[in-house]
């Protein structure tokens, strides 16, 4: 496309020549390690999932439309699973959006010992997975710490894996092994916006909440959608300590789609199992093309 | 004047008495874990006996007789410290070091060689825009949004088709081509401010000079920020290997560390302890590069 106009992310125009052939040449060369990996494990496989999921089963390779997606949405586990991980990321991922900002903006407040109090919430990503499990027992178990407190205060201890409240088990390990490193990109971004835009607000009078509202927040939009990412991620990797704490089948609020899958893929019900991935695979495309269209809309216009 | 002063400071105390109460409650699992890794197994049967003493039996089969208290102790300072523990780990069961073992000769490959790829692949995308390239990035970013047990489907076919099924590379080749830090180093890459290119350019630098003389020393930060949350992800995965490796004797620590009975939970502390250990050292090594190399970031599409 020679003359069309791109724009940098700096907001400036520049036009683009047509790819000389040494540059295709370059380019394709750089990649094509990762690309080939990324067809051979992850893409090219991903058809036989999607012919798996269009046939009765792997033997006699009877074409059955979309029976197999039919019957997964009509799978009472299925939807459970499907509901819980929406609810649990639904919750999960914006208040480790607030959460975070809310502590980097504390730390960046004028308060002594900033490092180490970084080095204090970035802790929980070095214990390992299992003993966090070990922990989580030890506080949340029937017979835990937690439920030792409340009956101190003449309260009933609450069976906290075995009842509504599992979820709140989980949404608090989430948070307390992500909040640290989202803490640090909004740090960065804090102190990267530009002190001059700040004090002319203060000289122009406005009061703290109006240059969050207005100047921080437009300065931190893109890296707000930057830890939404990263915590949607993480937000499916929480399955790990869900799954040792409580095994393949928990109470019915802890179980996720993860758990189906996983207990699907262990009864070898390919039909099933390659239906639920592509329909989460479908839901990760619309989440990510409304992630992508709100940068587009809010994430540049004061970046750079 | 000096009320206004007096202000601030009270301002001062609270935010920092928040920030403290907050940053304790991060640390205590990780004191907590430390802790009681020093502690017999009697004292930790006896404190937390409540809790995972439900089988009453060890995996010898012996019945626990130890003293068990009525509530759950939860303490920070050993009655007495012990290495016993430890010296059960390190010196009487071979198995624990060779899970370590396994740990790294699973995650070191996976780390270096996720990031020697993902370099070339974030460089091919800083440099070279179109339609086609946009494509081929939404894929990537959508491919790390995929929880693993969607990719795991993919994975396992292909591993059966290399018969690479049981072995370690049907859990490092994936890992190598996992698109995440591709996607990292793709956003960092594409700060990089096109005239220092250009510049390059001028002065007859060709493709390979600009990547190595250019943009890799400038995503040093990234790099390293990169290096560490990809070796802390697989440093403890847990799913992969179950599902790939059915021989137990090449699972990671990470696995074996959650199958510890619970008979056992001192032994699991003092594991735990030592798998922390890798963690802790790139970390005081890193920290500065996982908040330098971050500075940059923001936005989704890079």
């Amino acid at each position: 496309m020679p003359g069309k106009k791109y724009v940098t992310e700096d907001g400036i125009e520049y036009k683009k020549h047509r790819m000389s052939k040494k540059d295709k040449k370059n380019s394709v060369l750089y990649l094509s390690p990762s690309l080939i990996g990324v067809l051979v494990f992850f893409v090219l496989p991903f058809f036989v999932v999607i012919y798996y999921a269009l046939v009765d089963n792997p033997i006699s390779h009877q074409f059955v439309g979309i029976d197999n997606f039919v019957n997964i949405l009509q799978n009472s586990s299925f939807q459970q699973a499907a509901k819980n991980t929406a609810t649990f990321s639904l919750v999960a991922v914006p208040l480790a959006v607030i959460l975070s900002l809310g502590l980097a903006m504390l730390l960046e407040g004028n308060i002594p010992m900033k490092s180490q109090f970084r080095t204090f919430f970035l802790s929980p990503m070095m214990v390992p997975v299992a003993s966090i499990v070990l922990i989580w027992q030890v506080l949340f178990d029937y017979n835990g710490v937690i439920n030792q407190f409340i009956t101190n205060l003449n309260m009933q201890p609450i069976d906290w894996f075995k009842s509504s409240y599992s979820q709140i088990v989980i949404v608090i390990l989430f948070l307390w092994k992500n909040l640290g490193y989202n803490m640090i990109l909004f740090m960065a971004a804090l102190s990267a916006i530009p002190q001059d835009v700040l004090e002319v607000a203060t000289l122009e009078s406005a009061t703290e909440f109006q240059k969050f509202w207005y100047i921080k927040l437009r300065y931190l939009s893109s890296t707000i959608l930057f830890v939404a990412i990263l915590s949607l991620i993480n937000s499916f990797k929480v399955f790990r300590e869900v799954y040792l704490l409580t095994g393949d089948y928990p109470y019915d609020s802890l179980y996720m789609l993860q758990h189906f899958m996983n207990n699907t893929f262990r009864s070898l019900d390919y039909q099933k199992l390659s239906a639920a991935a592509i329909i989460m695979c479908l839901v990760m495309c619309v989440v990510i093309g409304i992630l992508f269209f709100a940068e587009d809309r809010y994430g540049k216009d004061v970046e750079g | 004047m000096k009320r206004k002063k007096v202000r601030i400071t009270i301002k001062k105390v609270i935010l920092t008495l928040v920030a403290l109460i907050f940053a304790i409650s991060f640390l205590l699992p990780t004191i907590l874990t430390i802790a009681n890794s020093f502690m017999s197994s009697t004292e930790i049967n006896t404190n937390y006996g409540v809790i995972f003493n439900q089988y009453k039996e060890t995996s010898y089969g012996e019945r626990n007789t130890d003293y068990v208290a009525e509530k759950v102790n939860l303490k920070f300072i050993p009655d007495m410290v012990e290495l016993s523990q430890y010296s059960t780990v390190l010196l009487k069961s071979p198995e624990y070091l060779l899970k370590f073992w396994n740990s790294v000769i699973l995650v070191v490959p996976i780390v270096v060689f996720q990031i020697f790829i993902a370099l070339g692949a974030a460089y091919s995308f800083m440099r070279f825009r179109g339609r086609i390239r946009e494509i081929i990035f939404f894929v990537y970013v959508a491919l790390m949004l995929m929880p693993y047990q969607v990719t795991l489907v993919p994975n396992y076919l292909v591993a059966d088709w290399l018969h690479i099924l049981d072995t370690r590379w049907s859990i490092i080749l994936p890992g190598i081509f996992a698109p995440f830090s591709v996607y990292l180093l793709t956003k960092y890459m594409r700060r990089i401010p096109e005239s220092l290119i250009e510049a390059a350019k001028l002065d007859g630098a060709n493709e390979w000079q600009i990547f190595t003389k250019v943009c890799i020393p400038l995503c040093k930060g990234p790099i390293a920020s990169v290096a560490i949350l990809v070796f802390i992800d697989y440093w403890n995965m847990v799913e992969q290997p179950l599902i790939m490796l059915s021989d137990a004797d090449k699972h990671p620590l990470s696995v074996f560390l959650s199958q510890i009975n619970s008979g056992e939970v001192g032994l699991a502390f003092a594991v735990a302890t030592i798998y922390m250990v890798p963690p802790i050292l790139i970390f005081l090594y890193g920290e500065e590069y996982l908040v330098d190399g971050i500075s940059y970031s923001g936005g989704v599409k890079g």
